[in-house]
């Protein structure tokens, strides 16, 4: 319990502060979920909260999906989102790299989670790590910036910085 | 002596009735007399089978020995959104197994959400050689193998449309198969594989091809292969680009402007995914004579998209992401009068806050500048009674009116209420309504409204709606026409559908699901309309263990002149006559 709570206390949480684990909830309702107010913080205001708040990044937050709903064929639904969505993934001092599709993921937090998961790191987003990625224009980005959408359609490849260069994009906390 | 039904000869009453073509005329011609029901059976050539399990291949061949022309349609249309499983049904095998012997002279067969395999596409392309038209719409279960076999074995296809179909892409080499003897190729829609076309083949198909007037590309074909084609095709009239993208380089954009403006036929538009806007004006020539644009894949913001189709002043019909926003929909009623058909998709539908500036405004707008608009698909976040009513008085001539207010049961953002009355003045003032689809906070009154004054509504969609089982009653008492009815989610159960169960064999088909419609209820339709299918879908085992009062999953309900079907997977049931006394 106490591991746990030290690991929230450094978790990039995205979402405003006092949120919980509202973004990883992925389970099909059989009710309609109640919509919850959480607007999407302006980029002024994230850049604020920045520095004041150990919840870093406000993407704008996704609900609950219930099956088949909105009414849109997933013939559409796939032709907006990448196509592949495989992109590799490299972390600093790892003997080699691992491909994951950013399609399963609907989140960051997920995102996160399945990377620690895959390459056996406890706190990819603590002061050690930084999640960055390759964008389509080729500039290295710190991840969680933009919409998770936009994201997964703009990202090339990841990369899980170690070290001291990780430590120094990771100054928002 | 008996009386003669008719003086003129069979063959002068089949070339009469040659002249009559819809179905139900032809259903009404056979009805007359024994006579002319054998006289019409014998000539009739072109079949539709909304639900292919209302009627056996065998009765079909039984009665119409000469068919050359079948449409057939499978799973229900919530199957659209994943909410039929898989494995439900609807194979097609079996009936071109039967076809395949009956009518070898069959040249189109057009199937609807329906499984085919590749073996089914071997049939077809072994036992019929006049096919001239193939048609798989929503359809899944073929590979490009299957394909393949097409390619090689129908010298006289015309036409192949894969619309929206669901295939597995081993390769695009079986664009290869068609053999360097067939020219006959007048419409090719494969947008929907995913896989990279052979380029050379797909070029020499076209090339040899005179009479192609409709080519729908997949994404894999980019943007500088485009020019190309259209050189090889310049008597267009429908074409569907791949990726519409590629880096900015002026020789490229003029290439491709020169070979668009060539196409001076092309009156229709589509695919443009991954958009670069740089390359839009390449299409700017031909924006005038258009009549259709399919921008639904565009990820383009408004100012593109307005300046797009204010040069389309003969647009009829658009199709485009909620990008267009408010300003573009009035740019739309500013510039395109006869806009008969208009649908708004949702960017970004799982975002809670709007990504986007459409509101209510943008159908207002429409409504108003648009009078010849008929048919809508609007996807928005917020709505209200007072804009449904403006919208319903400024186009009375609706037929087909679906409206998805993206969060469920969510109320008019004015004035906190249900959206009964603005529903209620669009079925009012919209006479010749025959499609709706509601959303929104709808309670039974929005039901009464629509069973009383949707009289000529043939299809229905509910989700997340009302509060009782009046609400499903006002529907099933209320809409003469009613032919499909689809709801999910709502509180609708056994009274209403008891109630009304007679009303059930008018119709073709109901789909309810995670409504509140227990086992027990559907057993007893089942005994009691023997002409009926009722058919429970519960993923959960057998209904049989579970409480008879407990609510099923799902449930699909169609008239059937063939009695149950035996193909059915393991978690959907027939209740049937015997159902009711059988212990499991």
């Amino acid at each position: 319990m106490e591991d746990q709570l030290n690991f929230k206390a450094t978790e990039l949480r995205l979402g405003l502060p006092g949120s919980s684990e509202e973004h990883e909830n992925k389970k099909a309702a059989t009710s309609p979920p109640i919509p919850k107010n959480n607007k999407r913080a302006s980029p002024d205001s994230a850049a604020e909260e920045c520095s004041t708040s150990s919840n870093l990044i406000d993407a704008p937050p996704t609900k609950t999906q219930v099956v088949g709903w909105p009414p849109i064929r997933s013939y559409r639904k796939n032709s907006l989102q990448l196509r592949e969505a495989y992109v590799k993934v490299s972390v600093d001092g790892a003997p080699y790299l691992r491909k994951i599709d950013l399609k399963v993921y609907n989140s960051y937090p997920e995102l996160i989670k399945a990377l620690e998961k895959m390459f056996n790191l406890a706190n990819i987003n603590g002061s050690d790590f930084a999640p960055t990625y390759e964008d389509k224009d080729g500039d290295w980005m710190l991840v969680g910036d933009v919409p998770w959408n936009m994201f997964v359609s703009s990202c090339k490849r990841l990369r899980i910085m170690k070290g001291s260069e990780a430590r120094g994009l990771s100054t928002c906390f | 002596m008996p009386k003669r039904a008719n003086s003129f000869p069979e063959e002068v009453l089949e070339y009469v009735f040659s002249f009559i073509q819809t179905d139900q005329d032809r259903s009404s011609i056979s009805t007359v007399c024994k006579s002319w029901y054998e006289i019409e059976r014998w000539c009739r050539r072109r079949i539709f089978i909304g639900n292919c399990y209302a009627v056996s291949p065998r009765m079909l061949i039984r009665r119409f020995p000469d068919v050359r022309s079948i449409e057939l349609k499978g799973k229900p249309h919530f199957a659209d959104f994943n909410l039929v499983p898989e494995g439900w049904g609807g194979y097609v095998y079996p009936w071109i197994a039967a076809m395949a012997s009956a009518y070898p002279w069959l040249e189109e067969i057009k199937l609807k959400r329906m499984v085919v395999t590749d073996e089914t596409l071997e049939l077809i392309a072994k036992s019929f050689k006049n096919m001239k038209l193939l048609v798989l719409s929503s359809c899944e279960g073929f590979s490009t193998d299957g394909l393949a076999a097409i390619a090689a074995n129908c010298r006289n296809l015309r036409e192949l449309d894969l619309h929206e179909s669901d295939v597995e892409d081993l390769s695009g080499h079986w664009l290869s198969h068609f053999p360097d003897t067939y020219t006959s190729l007048v419409s090719l829609n494969i947008a929907c594989l995913g896989s990279e076309l052979s380029f050379s083949a797909l070029e020499r198909l076209v090339a040899r091809c005179p009479n192609l007037r409709s080519l729908r590309l997949n994404r894999s074909v980019p943007l500088d292969r485009l020019a190309n084609l259209l050189r090889l095709a310049p008597r267009l009239t429908d074409l569907g680009t791949g990726a519409y993208s590629a880096e900015w380089r002026p020789d490229v954009f003029a290439i491709l402007s020169r070979a668009i403006s060539g196409c001076k036929e092309l009156k229709s538009l589509s695919g443009f995914w991954d958009v670069v806007p740089s390359y839009l004006p390449a299409i700017y020539s031909i924006c005038p004579g258009l009549t259709s644009l399919n921008l639904s894949y565009a990820t383009i913001q408004s100012p593109a998209l307005v300046k797009l189709v204010s040069q389309c002043p003969n647009l009829q019909r658009l199709w485009v992401l909620d990008y267009i926003e408010d300003v573009g929909l009035d740019a739309l009623a500013e510039s395109c009068k006869d806009l008969r058909e208009l649908r708004v998709f949702p960017s970004d539908p799982f975002v809670v806050e709007p990504n986007v500036s459409l509101t209510e405004q943008g159908l207002i707008s429409v409504s108003e500048g648009c009078p010849k608009l008929h048919s809508v698909l609007y996807f928005c976040r917020q709505m209200s009674n007072d804009a449904l009513i403006t919208i319903a008085r400024n186009q009375p001539n609706f037929t087909c009116f679906r409206l998805c207010i993206i969060e469920p049961k969510i109320p008019d953002y004015l004035t906190l209420q249900p959206f009964d009355v603005g529903f209620g003045a669009i079925v009012e003032n919209c006479k010749n309504l025959r499609r709706l689809s509601v959303s929104g906070l709808l309670t039974d009154q929005a039901f009464d409204y629509i069973g009383t004054y949707g009289k000529k509504l043939e299809m229905l969609s509910i989700a997340f709606a009302g509060d009782s089982d009046l609400g499903l009653h006002h529907i099933l008492s209320g809409c003469d026409n009613l032919r499909k009815l689809e709801i999910r989610d709502c509180p609708f159960g056994d009274k209403a559908l008891l109630a009304n169960a007679a009303k059930l064999e008018t119709m073709r088909s109901l789909w309810m699901s995670s409504c509140s419609v227990s086992y027990g209820a559907c057993k007893l339709l089942g005994q009691r309309l023997p002409r009926l299918n009722v058919e429970v879908i519960d993923e959960r085992g057998h209904p049989e263990s579970r409480p008879e009062n407990s609510p099923v999953e799902k449930l699909y309900i169609y008239r059937s002149v063939a009695g149950p079907r035996f193909d059915m997977p393991g978690f959907v049931w027939t209740m049937d006559e015997d159902s009711a006394l059988r212990v499991t």
